[in-house]
C-alpha cells in the first residue's frame, strides 16, 4: 500500500517535470526539470528494487551528463520565445510523429502483455538478495562478448568526438609545461651580495 | 525507571533509523561549528597568531564561542537578492548544496553495529551523491546573475567533473581490494591490524583519492571556485546572512564526509590499528569502536587545514592537468598492478577468507 502511494507520487511528479521540461520557457529550467525527471525514475527503480540501475541512473545522467547540459545552457543564453517563433508551422508533422510512437508504446505493451498479469508487478526478492552481484555475473559471463563490443564502440565513439572537436588554431598561446617544471630558482632569482651601506 | 536498552531494541527499525538519522545531522552542524574554530586556531599557531580568542563560554576556553556567536551574527544578517537574480533558484541553491553532504552520511557505518542503511551498492550511492554538490554551486552561481559568480560556478563544475573521475578510478581499486560495494563489507575485509588496511597496497590510490577529495570540495590548494585574489569570491559572492552560512556548512560537512571516507576505505574504518597484535590485540586497544573512527577522521581533517595554511593557490589549467594528465593515468595503471596482485595472490588477496 505504502509502496503504491509512492510509486503514484513519483509518477506524477515524473509526468508533471517532464512536460516541465517541453513546456518551460527558460532552457535552464528545462535542464533543471530533466534532472528531476531523472531523479524521480531512479525512485520509481528503487521501489521495483532496481537498485544498482537507480543509483547509476543518478551517476551517470544527473552527476556528470546533465551538468554539462546545464554548463552549456547556461553558457548560450537562448532565447526560446525566438526559437519557437514559427513553431506551429511543424505542428503537423509533430502530431504524426507524437501519434506514431504512442502507437507503438501501446503496441509493446499489448503485445508483451499477452498471458501476463500487468497489474501483479515484479516479483519482490528475498532480504540477501544483491542486484549488483547479479547484474555483475550477467554482464561478466553471459553477456561478456556484448559488454565489451559496447566498450569499444565507446572508446571508439571517444576518440571520434575528439578528433572531430579538436582543431589546431594558429597564434594561440599556451603554457610549456615542461619548461615551466623545469625552471631552476637560479633561472629567476639572481642573489646579489653587496657591501653594506654606511652612514657618511 | 524504563530500562533505556530494551526499550531501544523495541523499537522497529525504521524508528531507530530516524533516530540515527537525527543525532548523526546534529552531531555533524555542531561538529562544523567546532571545525572552523579549529581551522582558525590551527592556521593561526602555524602563523603564529593566537587565532580567534575573545568569545567564551562561561569565562572558560577562549574563542570557543566563536562559531556560535557566527552563527547568530549570518542568522539575523538580512538575506539580500539582488534585482535581477532569478529569485526561486537563488533560495533553493544553498539548499542544493547542503543536501547531499548529509544524505551521503546513510551509508557510512560509524562503528560495528551503527549504520542507518546497510546498501549494497553504497559506494555507488556514495560516488552519485558526492557529484551531486556541484549542482548547488552551478545554480548558485548562475541564479545570481553575476559575472563573478559565474566564472566562479563554471570552474568549480569543470573541476568537480574532472576530479570525479579520478575519485571514481581510486575507488575501483579499493573494490577490487575488498569485492564488495557495501562499506560495512569494506571495512570488514580490512581486519587485521594497520597493516592489513587498504592504504598499505593501495597507497598511490589513497594519495590520488585525498587530492581528488580536496579538490572535489573546493578547498585550497585548489579553491578556484572562489579564488578571491581574482573573482572576489566566486559563486558565493551575492550570498548573505545564512545563505552564506549554509554554503559554508555544506562545505565543512563536505570536508569531514571526504575524511571519513577516506577512513572508511583506506584506513580501516572503526577498525584498531593493533587489532591482532601481540599483547595489545586483546587489549582496549586492540578492540574495534567508534573513537578509532573519530581519530582517523580528525587526523585527516586536519591535512585540510595544513594544505590550507601550507600551499599556495593552483592556476586553473594547472588543476585541470594535474587531474586529467596525473590522478587519472596513475589510477588506470594502479588497476592494473592490482590485477597482477590479485593474479599472484600478493596483499589483500592473500587474506584467507577470500579463498
Amino acid at each position: 500500500m505504502l509502496i503504491e502511494g509512492l510509486y503514484f507520487l513519483f509518477a506524477a511528479i515524473l509526468v508533471l517535470a517532464a512536460l516541465g521540461v517541453i513546456l518551460a520557457r527558460n532552457p535552464v529550467y528545462s535542464a533543471l526539470l530533466l534532472v528531476l525527471c531523472f531523479f524521480t525514475s531512479a525512485a520509481i527503480w528503487l521501489l521495483l528494487e532496481a537498485e544498482f540501475l537507480a543509483v547509476v541512473l543518478v551517476l551517470v545522467y544527473v552527476g556528470a551528463v546533465m551538468v554539462l547540459f546545464l554548463f552549456v545552457v547556461m553558457m548560450l543564453d537562448i532565447n526560446l520565445a525566438e526559437l519557437r517563433h514559427g513553431f506551429t508551422r511543424f505542428a503537423a508533422l509533430g502530431v504524426v510523429t507524437a501519434l506514431a510512437v504512442i502507437v507503438e508504446i501501446a503496441g509493446v505493451v499489448w503485445v508483451r502483455g499477452f498471458g501476463l498479469d500487468l497489474a501483479a508487478g515484479a516479483a519482490s526478492q528475498p532480504a540477501g538478495y544483491s542486484n549488483t552481484l547479479e547484474l555483475g555475473t550477467l554482464l561478466y559471463t553471459r553477456y561478456a562478448y556484448p559488454f565489451e563490443l559496447a566498450a569499444m564502440l565507446l572508446l571508439v565513439a571517444i576518440v571520434a568526438a575528439i578528433t572531430l572537436t579538436m582543431r589546431r588554431r594558429p597564434g594561440l598561446k599556451q603554457q610549456d609545461v615542461s619548461a615551466q617544471v623545469a625552471t631552476r630558482a637560479a633561472d629567476r632569482v639572481r642573489l646579489v651580495r653587496m657591501d653594506a651601506d654606511t652612514k657618511q | 525507571m524504563i530500562n533505556l536498552a530494551t526499550l531501544w531494541s523495541s523499537l522497529p527499525d525504521y524508528a531507530r533509523a530516524t533516530v540515527w538519522i537525527l543525532v548523526i545531522t546534529v552531531v555533524l552542524i555542531v561538529l562544523v561549528a567546532l571545525l572552523t574554530l579549529w581551522e582558525r586556531k590551527v592556521i593561526g599557531w602555524m602563523q603564529l597568531r593566537r587565532g580567534p580568542n575573545r568569545v567564551r563560554i562561561f569565562g572558560l576556553l577562549p574563542g570557543i564561542g566563536q562559531p556560535f556567536a557566527d552563527v547568530f551574527k549570518l542568522l539575523f544578517k538580512e538575506v539580500v537578492v539582488p534585482a535581477n537574480a532569478n529569485k526561486l533558484l537563488f533560495r533553493l541553491a544553498p539548499m542544493i548544496a547542503l543536501i547531499p553532504a548529509f544524505a551521503a552520511w546513510a551509508v557510512i557505518p560509524l562503528s560495528p553495529e551503527v549504520v542507518v542503511s546497510k546498501a549494497d551498492a553504497g559506494l555507488l550511492y556514495l560516488l552519485s551523491l558526492t557529484s551531486l554538490g556541484v549542482y548547488g554551486i552551478i545554480i548558485a552561481g548562475w541564479a545570481a546573475n553575476s559575472k563573478y559568480a559565474f566564472l566562479g560556478a563554471m570552474r568549480s563544475a569543470a573541476q568537480m567533473v574532472a576530479y570525479e573521475i579520478a575519485m571514481g578510478f581510486a575507488l575501483v581499486g579499493v573494490l577490487m581490494a575488498s569485492g564488495s560495494m557495501n562499506l560495512g563489507t569494506i571495512v570488514n575485509t580490512q581486519q587485521g591490524g594497520v597493516l592489513a588496511w587498504n592504504w598499505f597496497w593501495l597507497f598511490p590510490l589513497l594519495v590520488v583519492y585525498f587530492i581528488s577529495g580536496v579538490a572535489e570540495t573546493n578547498r585550497a590548494p585548489f579553491d578556484v571556485a572562489e579564488g578571491e585574489s581574482e573573482i572576489v569570491a566566486g559563486f558565493h559572492v551575492e550570498y548573505s546572512g545564512i545563505g552564506f552560512a549554509l554554503f559554508f556548512l555544506a562545505e565543512y560537512a563536505n570536508m569531514i564526509l571526504i575524511a571519513t571516507l577516506t577512513a572508511v576505505f583506506f584506513f580501516g574504518g572503526w577498525r584498531a590499528p593493533f587489532e591482532g597484535w601481540p599483547g595489545l590485540g586483546g587489549t582496549l586497544l586492540g578492540a574495534p569502536s567508534f573513537l578509532w573512527l573519530f581519530a582517523k577522521v580528525f587526523a585527516l581533517v586536519f591535512l585540510f587545514l595544513w594544505f590550507r595554511a601550507t600551499f599556495p593557490r593552483y592556476r586553473y589549467d594547472q588543476i585541470m592537468r594535474l587531474g586529467w594528465k596525473t590522478l587519472i593515468p596513475v589510477t588506470l595503471v594502479w588497476i592494473g598492478v592490482e590485477m597482477l596482485m590479485a593474479n599472484w595472490h600478493i596483499g589483500p588477496w592473500a587474506r584467507a577468507w577470500f579463498h
